[in-house]
């Protein structure tokens, strides 16, 4: 009850939690009341660029889409990628962590090493590694993404672990006939997972961030996808006179993934109140 | 004497460091009789607390046993493996407490959680279901809570760890301890953390359990206090090594080993001056190959830096680590 207190006392995480919760809700149930659900593949070509207007809130494209619903169209693929590229990181980082920070010697020092490397990999350039190797589609973009950022949670699992191995309570665990992979998985994991949230909460803002960047590269979605980065990158063209068309997928992008981070650190400052955010 | 439940001897253990290598114990030596309770008493740092982690066989990384024996009920501890210390030692046939009751349970779990988790691994298929089982578990715990004297178990079992005060808690590590009625009990300093008024409930909670149930028990402390209130029995521990073990009424009343007289003599109910002990402990990175206590002893002769430490048989019963105790023909005169 305290923590919910002190969240709703937290006015930018509550804005964070605010953006989340619409972009949400914008996703699941986006398809039914965009006013142009067909737009996703329909062209007008007779309505090409069209500054905002009652119709068309935000314009339209060059070929006459209407872009306020395709922004809305987007929000579920941005969503969906950052949500499996997050779960697929965690799903390999948190059992390498508490591997790695359980165990002592070699398979420990193998585990964070090789993890060193990969945090070593810049992402942009993996992925369009990744996309030469393969083939440029979603598919591959959320590989890469995946490849690259689950050493983020390994190395906090890692420390977490590390930490909560030599607490008494893991003694107690030892002492009273508890195997290791009781302890980890049933004891440290669930003492773990306040940061955990946290990462993830971040993650999910900034891979938002990232596969726009990829699909504006040519390497993430492909046309006719309603993807935000691909939209903007398809809008290079027409700038500076067709502002609209990259300006509001532009803000879309920059809200989302200010949301997530606003309101991954407000659980950040909930878990640990050290790390004040400096105001 | 019947066959001892616990018997330690001749142990010698060693632990990896980027200072090298420290020898944490060398040649300790006891014995728990079944359904009495031992104390072991030491200084701070002279190995307490890895002799208990030898038994259950939990110790840090980069220890290594370099000798002796620890028979449990007859069976060799260190020959066992990690399954079988799991499934047949460690909770089932050896309690724990641990030191501090603040840390020694797991924080994000409800206690009831915790304590029926315990009797979970441990219980063997009855055959009567989950439900049934449960159910029975459940009236185990609580029987146990009341029974350890913690008020209102029924709620308590609802509860996170940091609900409870510390000699509540304590109450709960013990019922923890307990919950798979293991013949013996090892505590390690279990009222270090607590304080004084709480310090004595639990051992008075402790012995009456240790009476009712019949439990042999293993107690380590450095309060010679508390030693004399609860233990049948005493070893001293000095530096890793057995200064002296026998009846504690016997060794607190005519104490043999140089060690335990000056510790009598620090007791400050006992002493008519403060008087402590010169010196240092010394250093497990380069101890004497002989007796540790030698460099602080006022009777410290030439033999004492070599000669290797064992046990000898003193009169009553005892048994004293001292080259003053030797047979006399083992003295070079």
């Amino acid at each position: 009850m305290l923590i919910l207190w002190k969240f709703l006392r937290d006015i930018p995480a509550l804005i964070g939690l605010f953006i989340v919760f619409f972009a949400v809700v914008i996703a699941i149930i986006g398809p039914w009341i965009v006013p142009h659900p067909g737009d996703i593949v329909a062209s007008h070509l007779l309505q090409r660029l069209k500054p905002p207007s009652a119709p068309f809130p935000f314009g339209t494209d060059n070929l006459g889409r209407d872009i306020f619903s395709r922004v809305i169209l987007g929000t579920r693929g941005a969503l969906e990628v950052a949500l499996a590229v997050v779960a697929i990181a965690a799903t390999i980082g948190i059992p390498l962590g508490l591997i790695a920070g359980y165990t002592t010697g070699l398979l420990s020092e193998a585990i964070m090493r090789v993890t060193d490397v990969f945090l070593s990999l810049p992402q942009l350039v993996l992925a369009l590694a990744l996309a030469q190797l393969l083939r440029p589609s979603l598919e591959t973009a959320m590989l890469a993404l995946a490849l690259t950022y689950w050493p983020f949670f390994t190395r906090l699992v890692f420390a977490e672990t590390r930490r909560l191995r030599a607490s008494l309570f893991v003694d107690a665990l030892q002492g009273i006939g508890a195997s290791a992979g009781r302890i980890v998985f049933a004891h440290i994991l669930p003492n773990a997972i306040s940061p955990i949230i946290v990462r993830a909460t971040i993650g999910l803002g900034f891979t938002i961030l990232v596969a726009a960047v990829l699909g504006f590269l040519g390497v993430g979605a492909a046309p006719p996808q309603p993807d935000w980065g691909l939209t903007i990158s398809e809008s290079r063209n027409y700038l500076p006179d067709a502002w609209w068309y990259a300006t509001f997928p532009g803000l879309a992008i920059l809200v989302t993934v200010l949301g997530f981070n606003l309101l991954g650190d407000g659980l950040r400052d909930l878990v640990d109140p050290r790390l004040r955010r400096s105001r | 004497m019947t066959d001892p439940i616990l018997e330690v001897r001749g142990l010698r253990l060693s632990i990896g460091g980027d200072e090298g290598i420290a020898k944490i114990l060398d040649h300790i030596d006891f014995t728990v009789e079944r359904g009495r309770i031992l104390g072991i008493v030491g200084e701070s740092g002279c190995g307490k607390s890895t002799i208990i982690r030898a038994i259950i066989g939990i110790l840090p990384a980069g220890a290594r046993i370099k000798a002796g024996t620890i028979r449990f009920d007859g069976e060799d501890v260190l020959s066992l493996d990690e399954r079988a210390l799991n499934t047949r030692i460690r909770g089932s046939c050896i309690g724990f407490i641990p030191q501090d009751p603040y840390l020694a349970l797991n924080p994000v779990f409800k206690v009831g959680t915790q304590l029926l988790e315990i009797l979970r691994w441990h219980a063997p298929d009855d055959g009567l279901g989950h439900r049934g089982r449960d159910r029975r578990h459940r009236e185990r715990i609580l029987a146990l809570l009341r029974r350890v004297q913690l008020p209102e178990p029924e709620a308590a079992l609802e509860r996170y760890p940091h609900q409870f005060s510390g000699g509540q808690r304590q109450r709960l590590v013990i019922a923890a301890a307990l919950a798979t009625s293991p013949p013996l009990v090892i505590a390690d300093e279990p009222t270090t953390a607590l304080d004084v008024t709480t310090q004595q409930q639990i051992l008075w909670l402790l012995r009456d359990l240790a009476e009712e149930f019949g439990l042999s028990m293993l107690f380590v402390t450095h309060d010679l206090g508390v030693v004399a209130q609860l233990c049948d029995d005493l070893c001293v521990i000095y530096a890793g090594q057995t200064a002296e073990s026998g009846k504690t009424a016997d060794v607190l009343a005519e104490p043999r080993h140089p060690y335990t007289k000056a510790l009598l003599a620090c007791h400050p109910d006992r002493a008519e001056t403060f008087t402590g002990i010169p010196g240092n402990v010394p250093s497990p990175l380069r101890p004497s190959a002989g007796c540790r206590f030698a460099p602080r002893c006022n009777q410290a002769r030439d033999l004492c830096d070599r000669r290797a430490p064992h046990l000898s048989v003193a009169p009553g019963g005892r048994r004293v680590d001292c080259v003053m105790y030797d047979q006399p023909t083992a003295v070079a005169t």
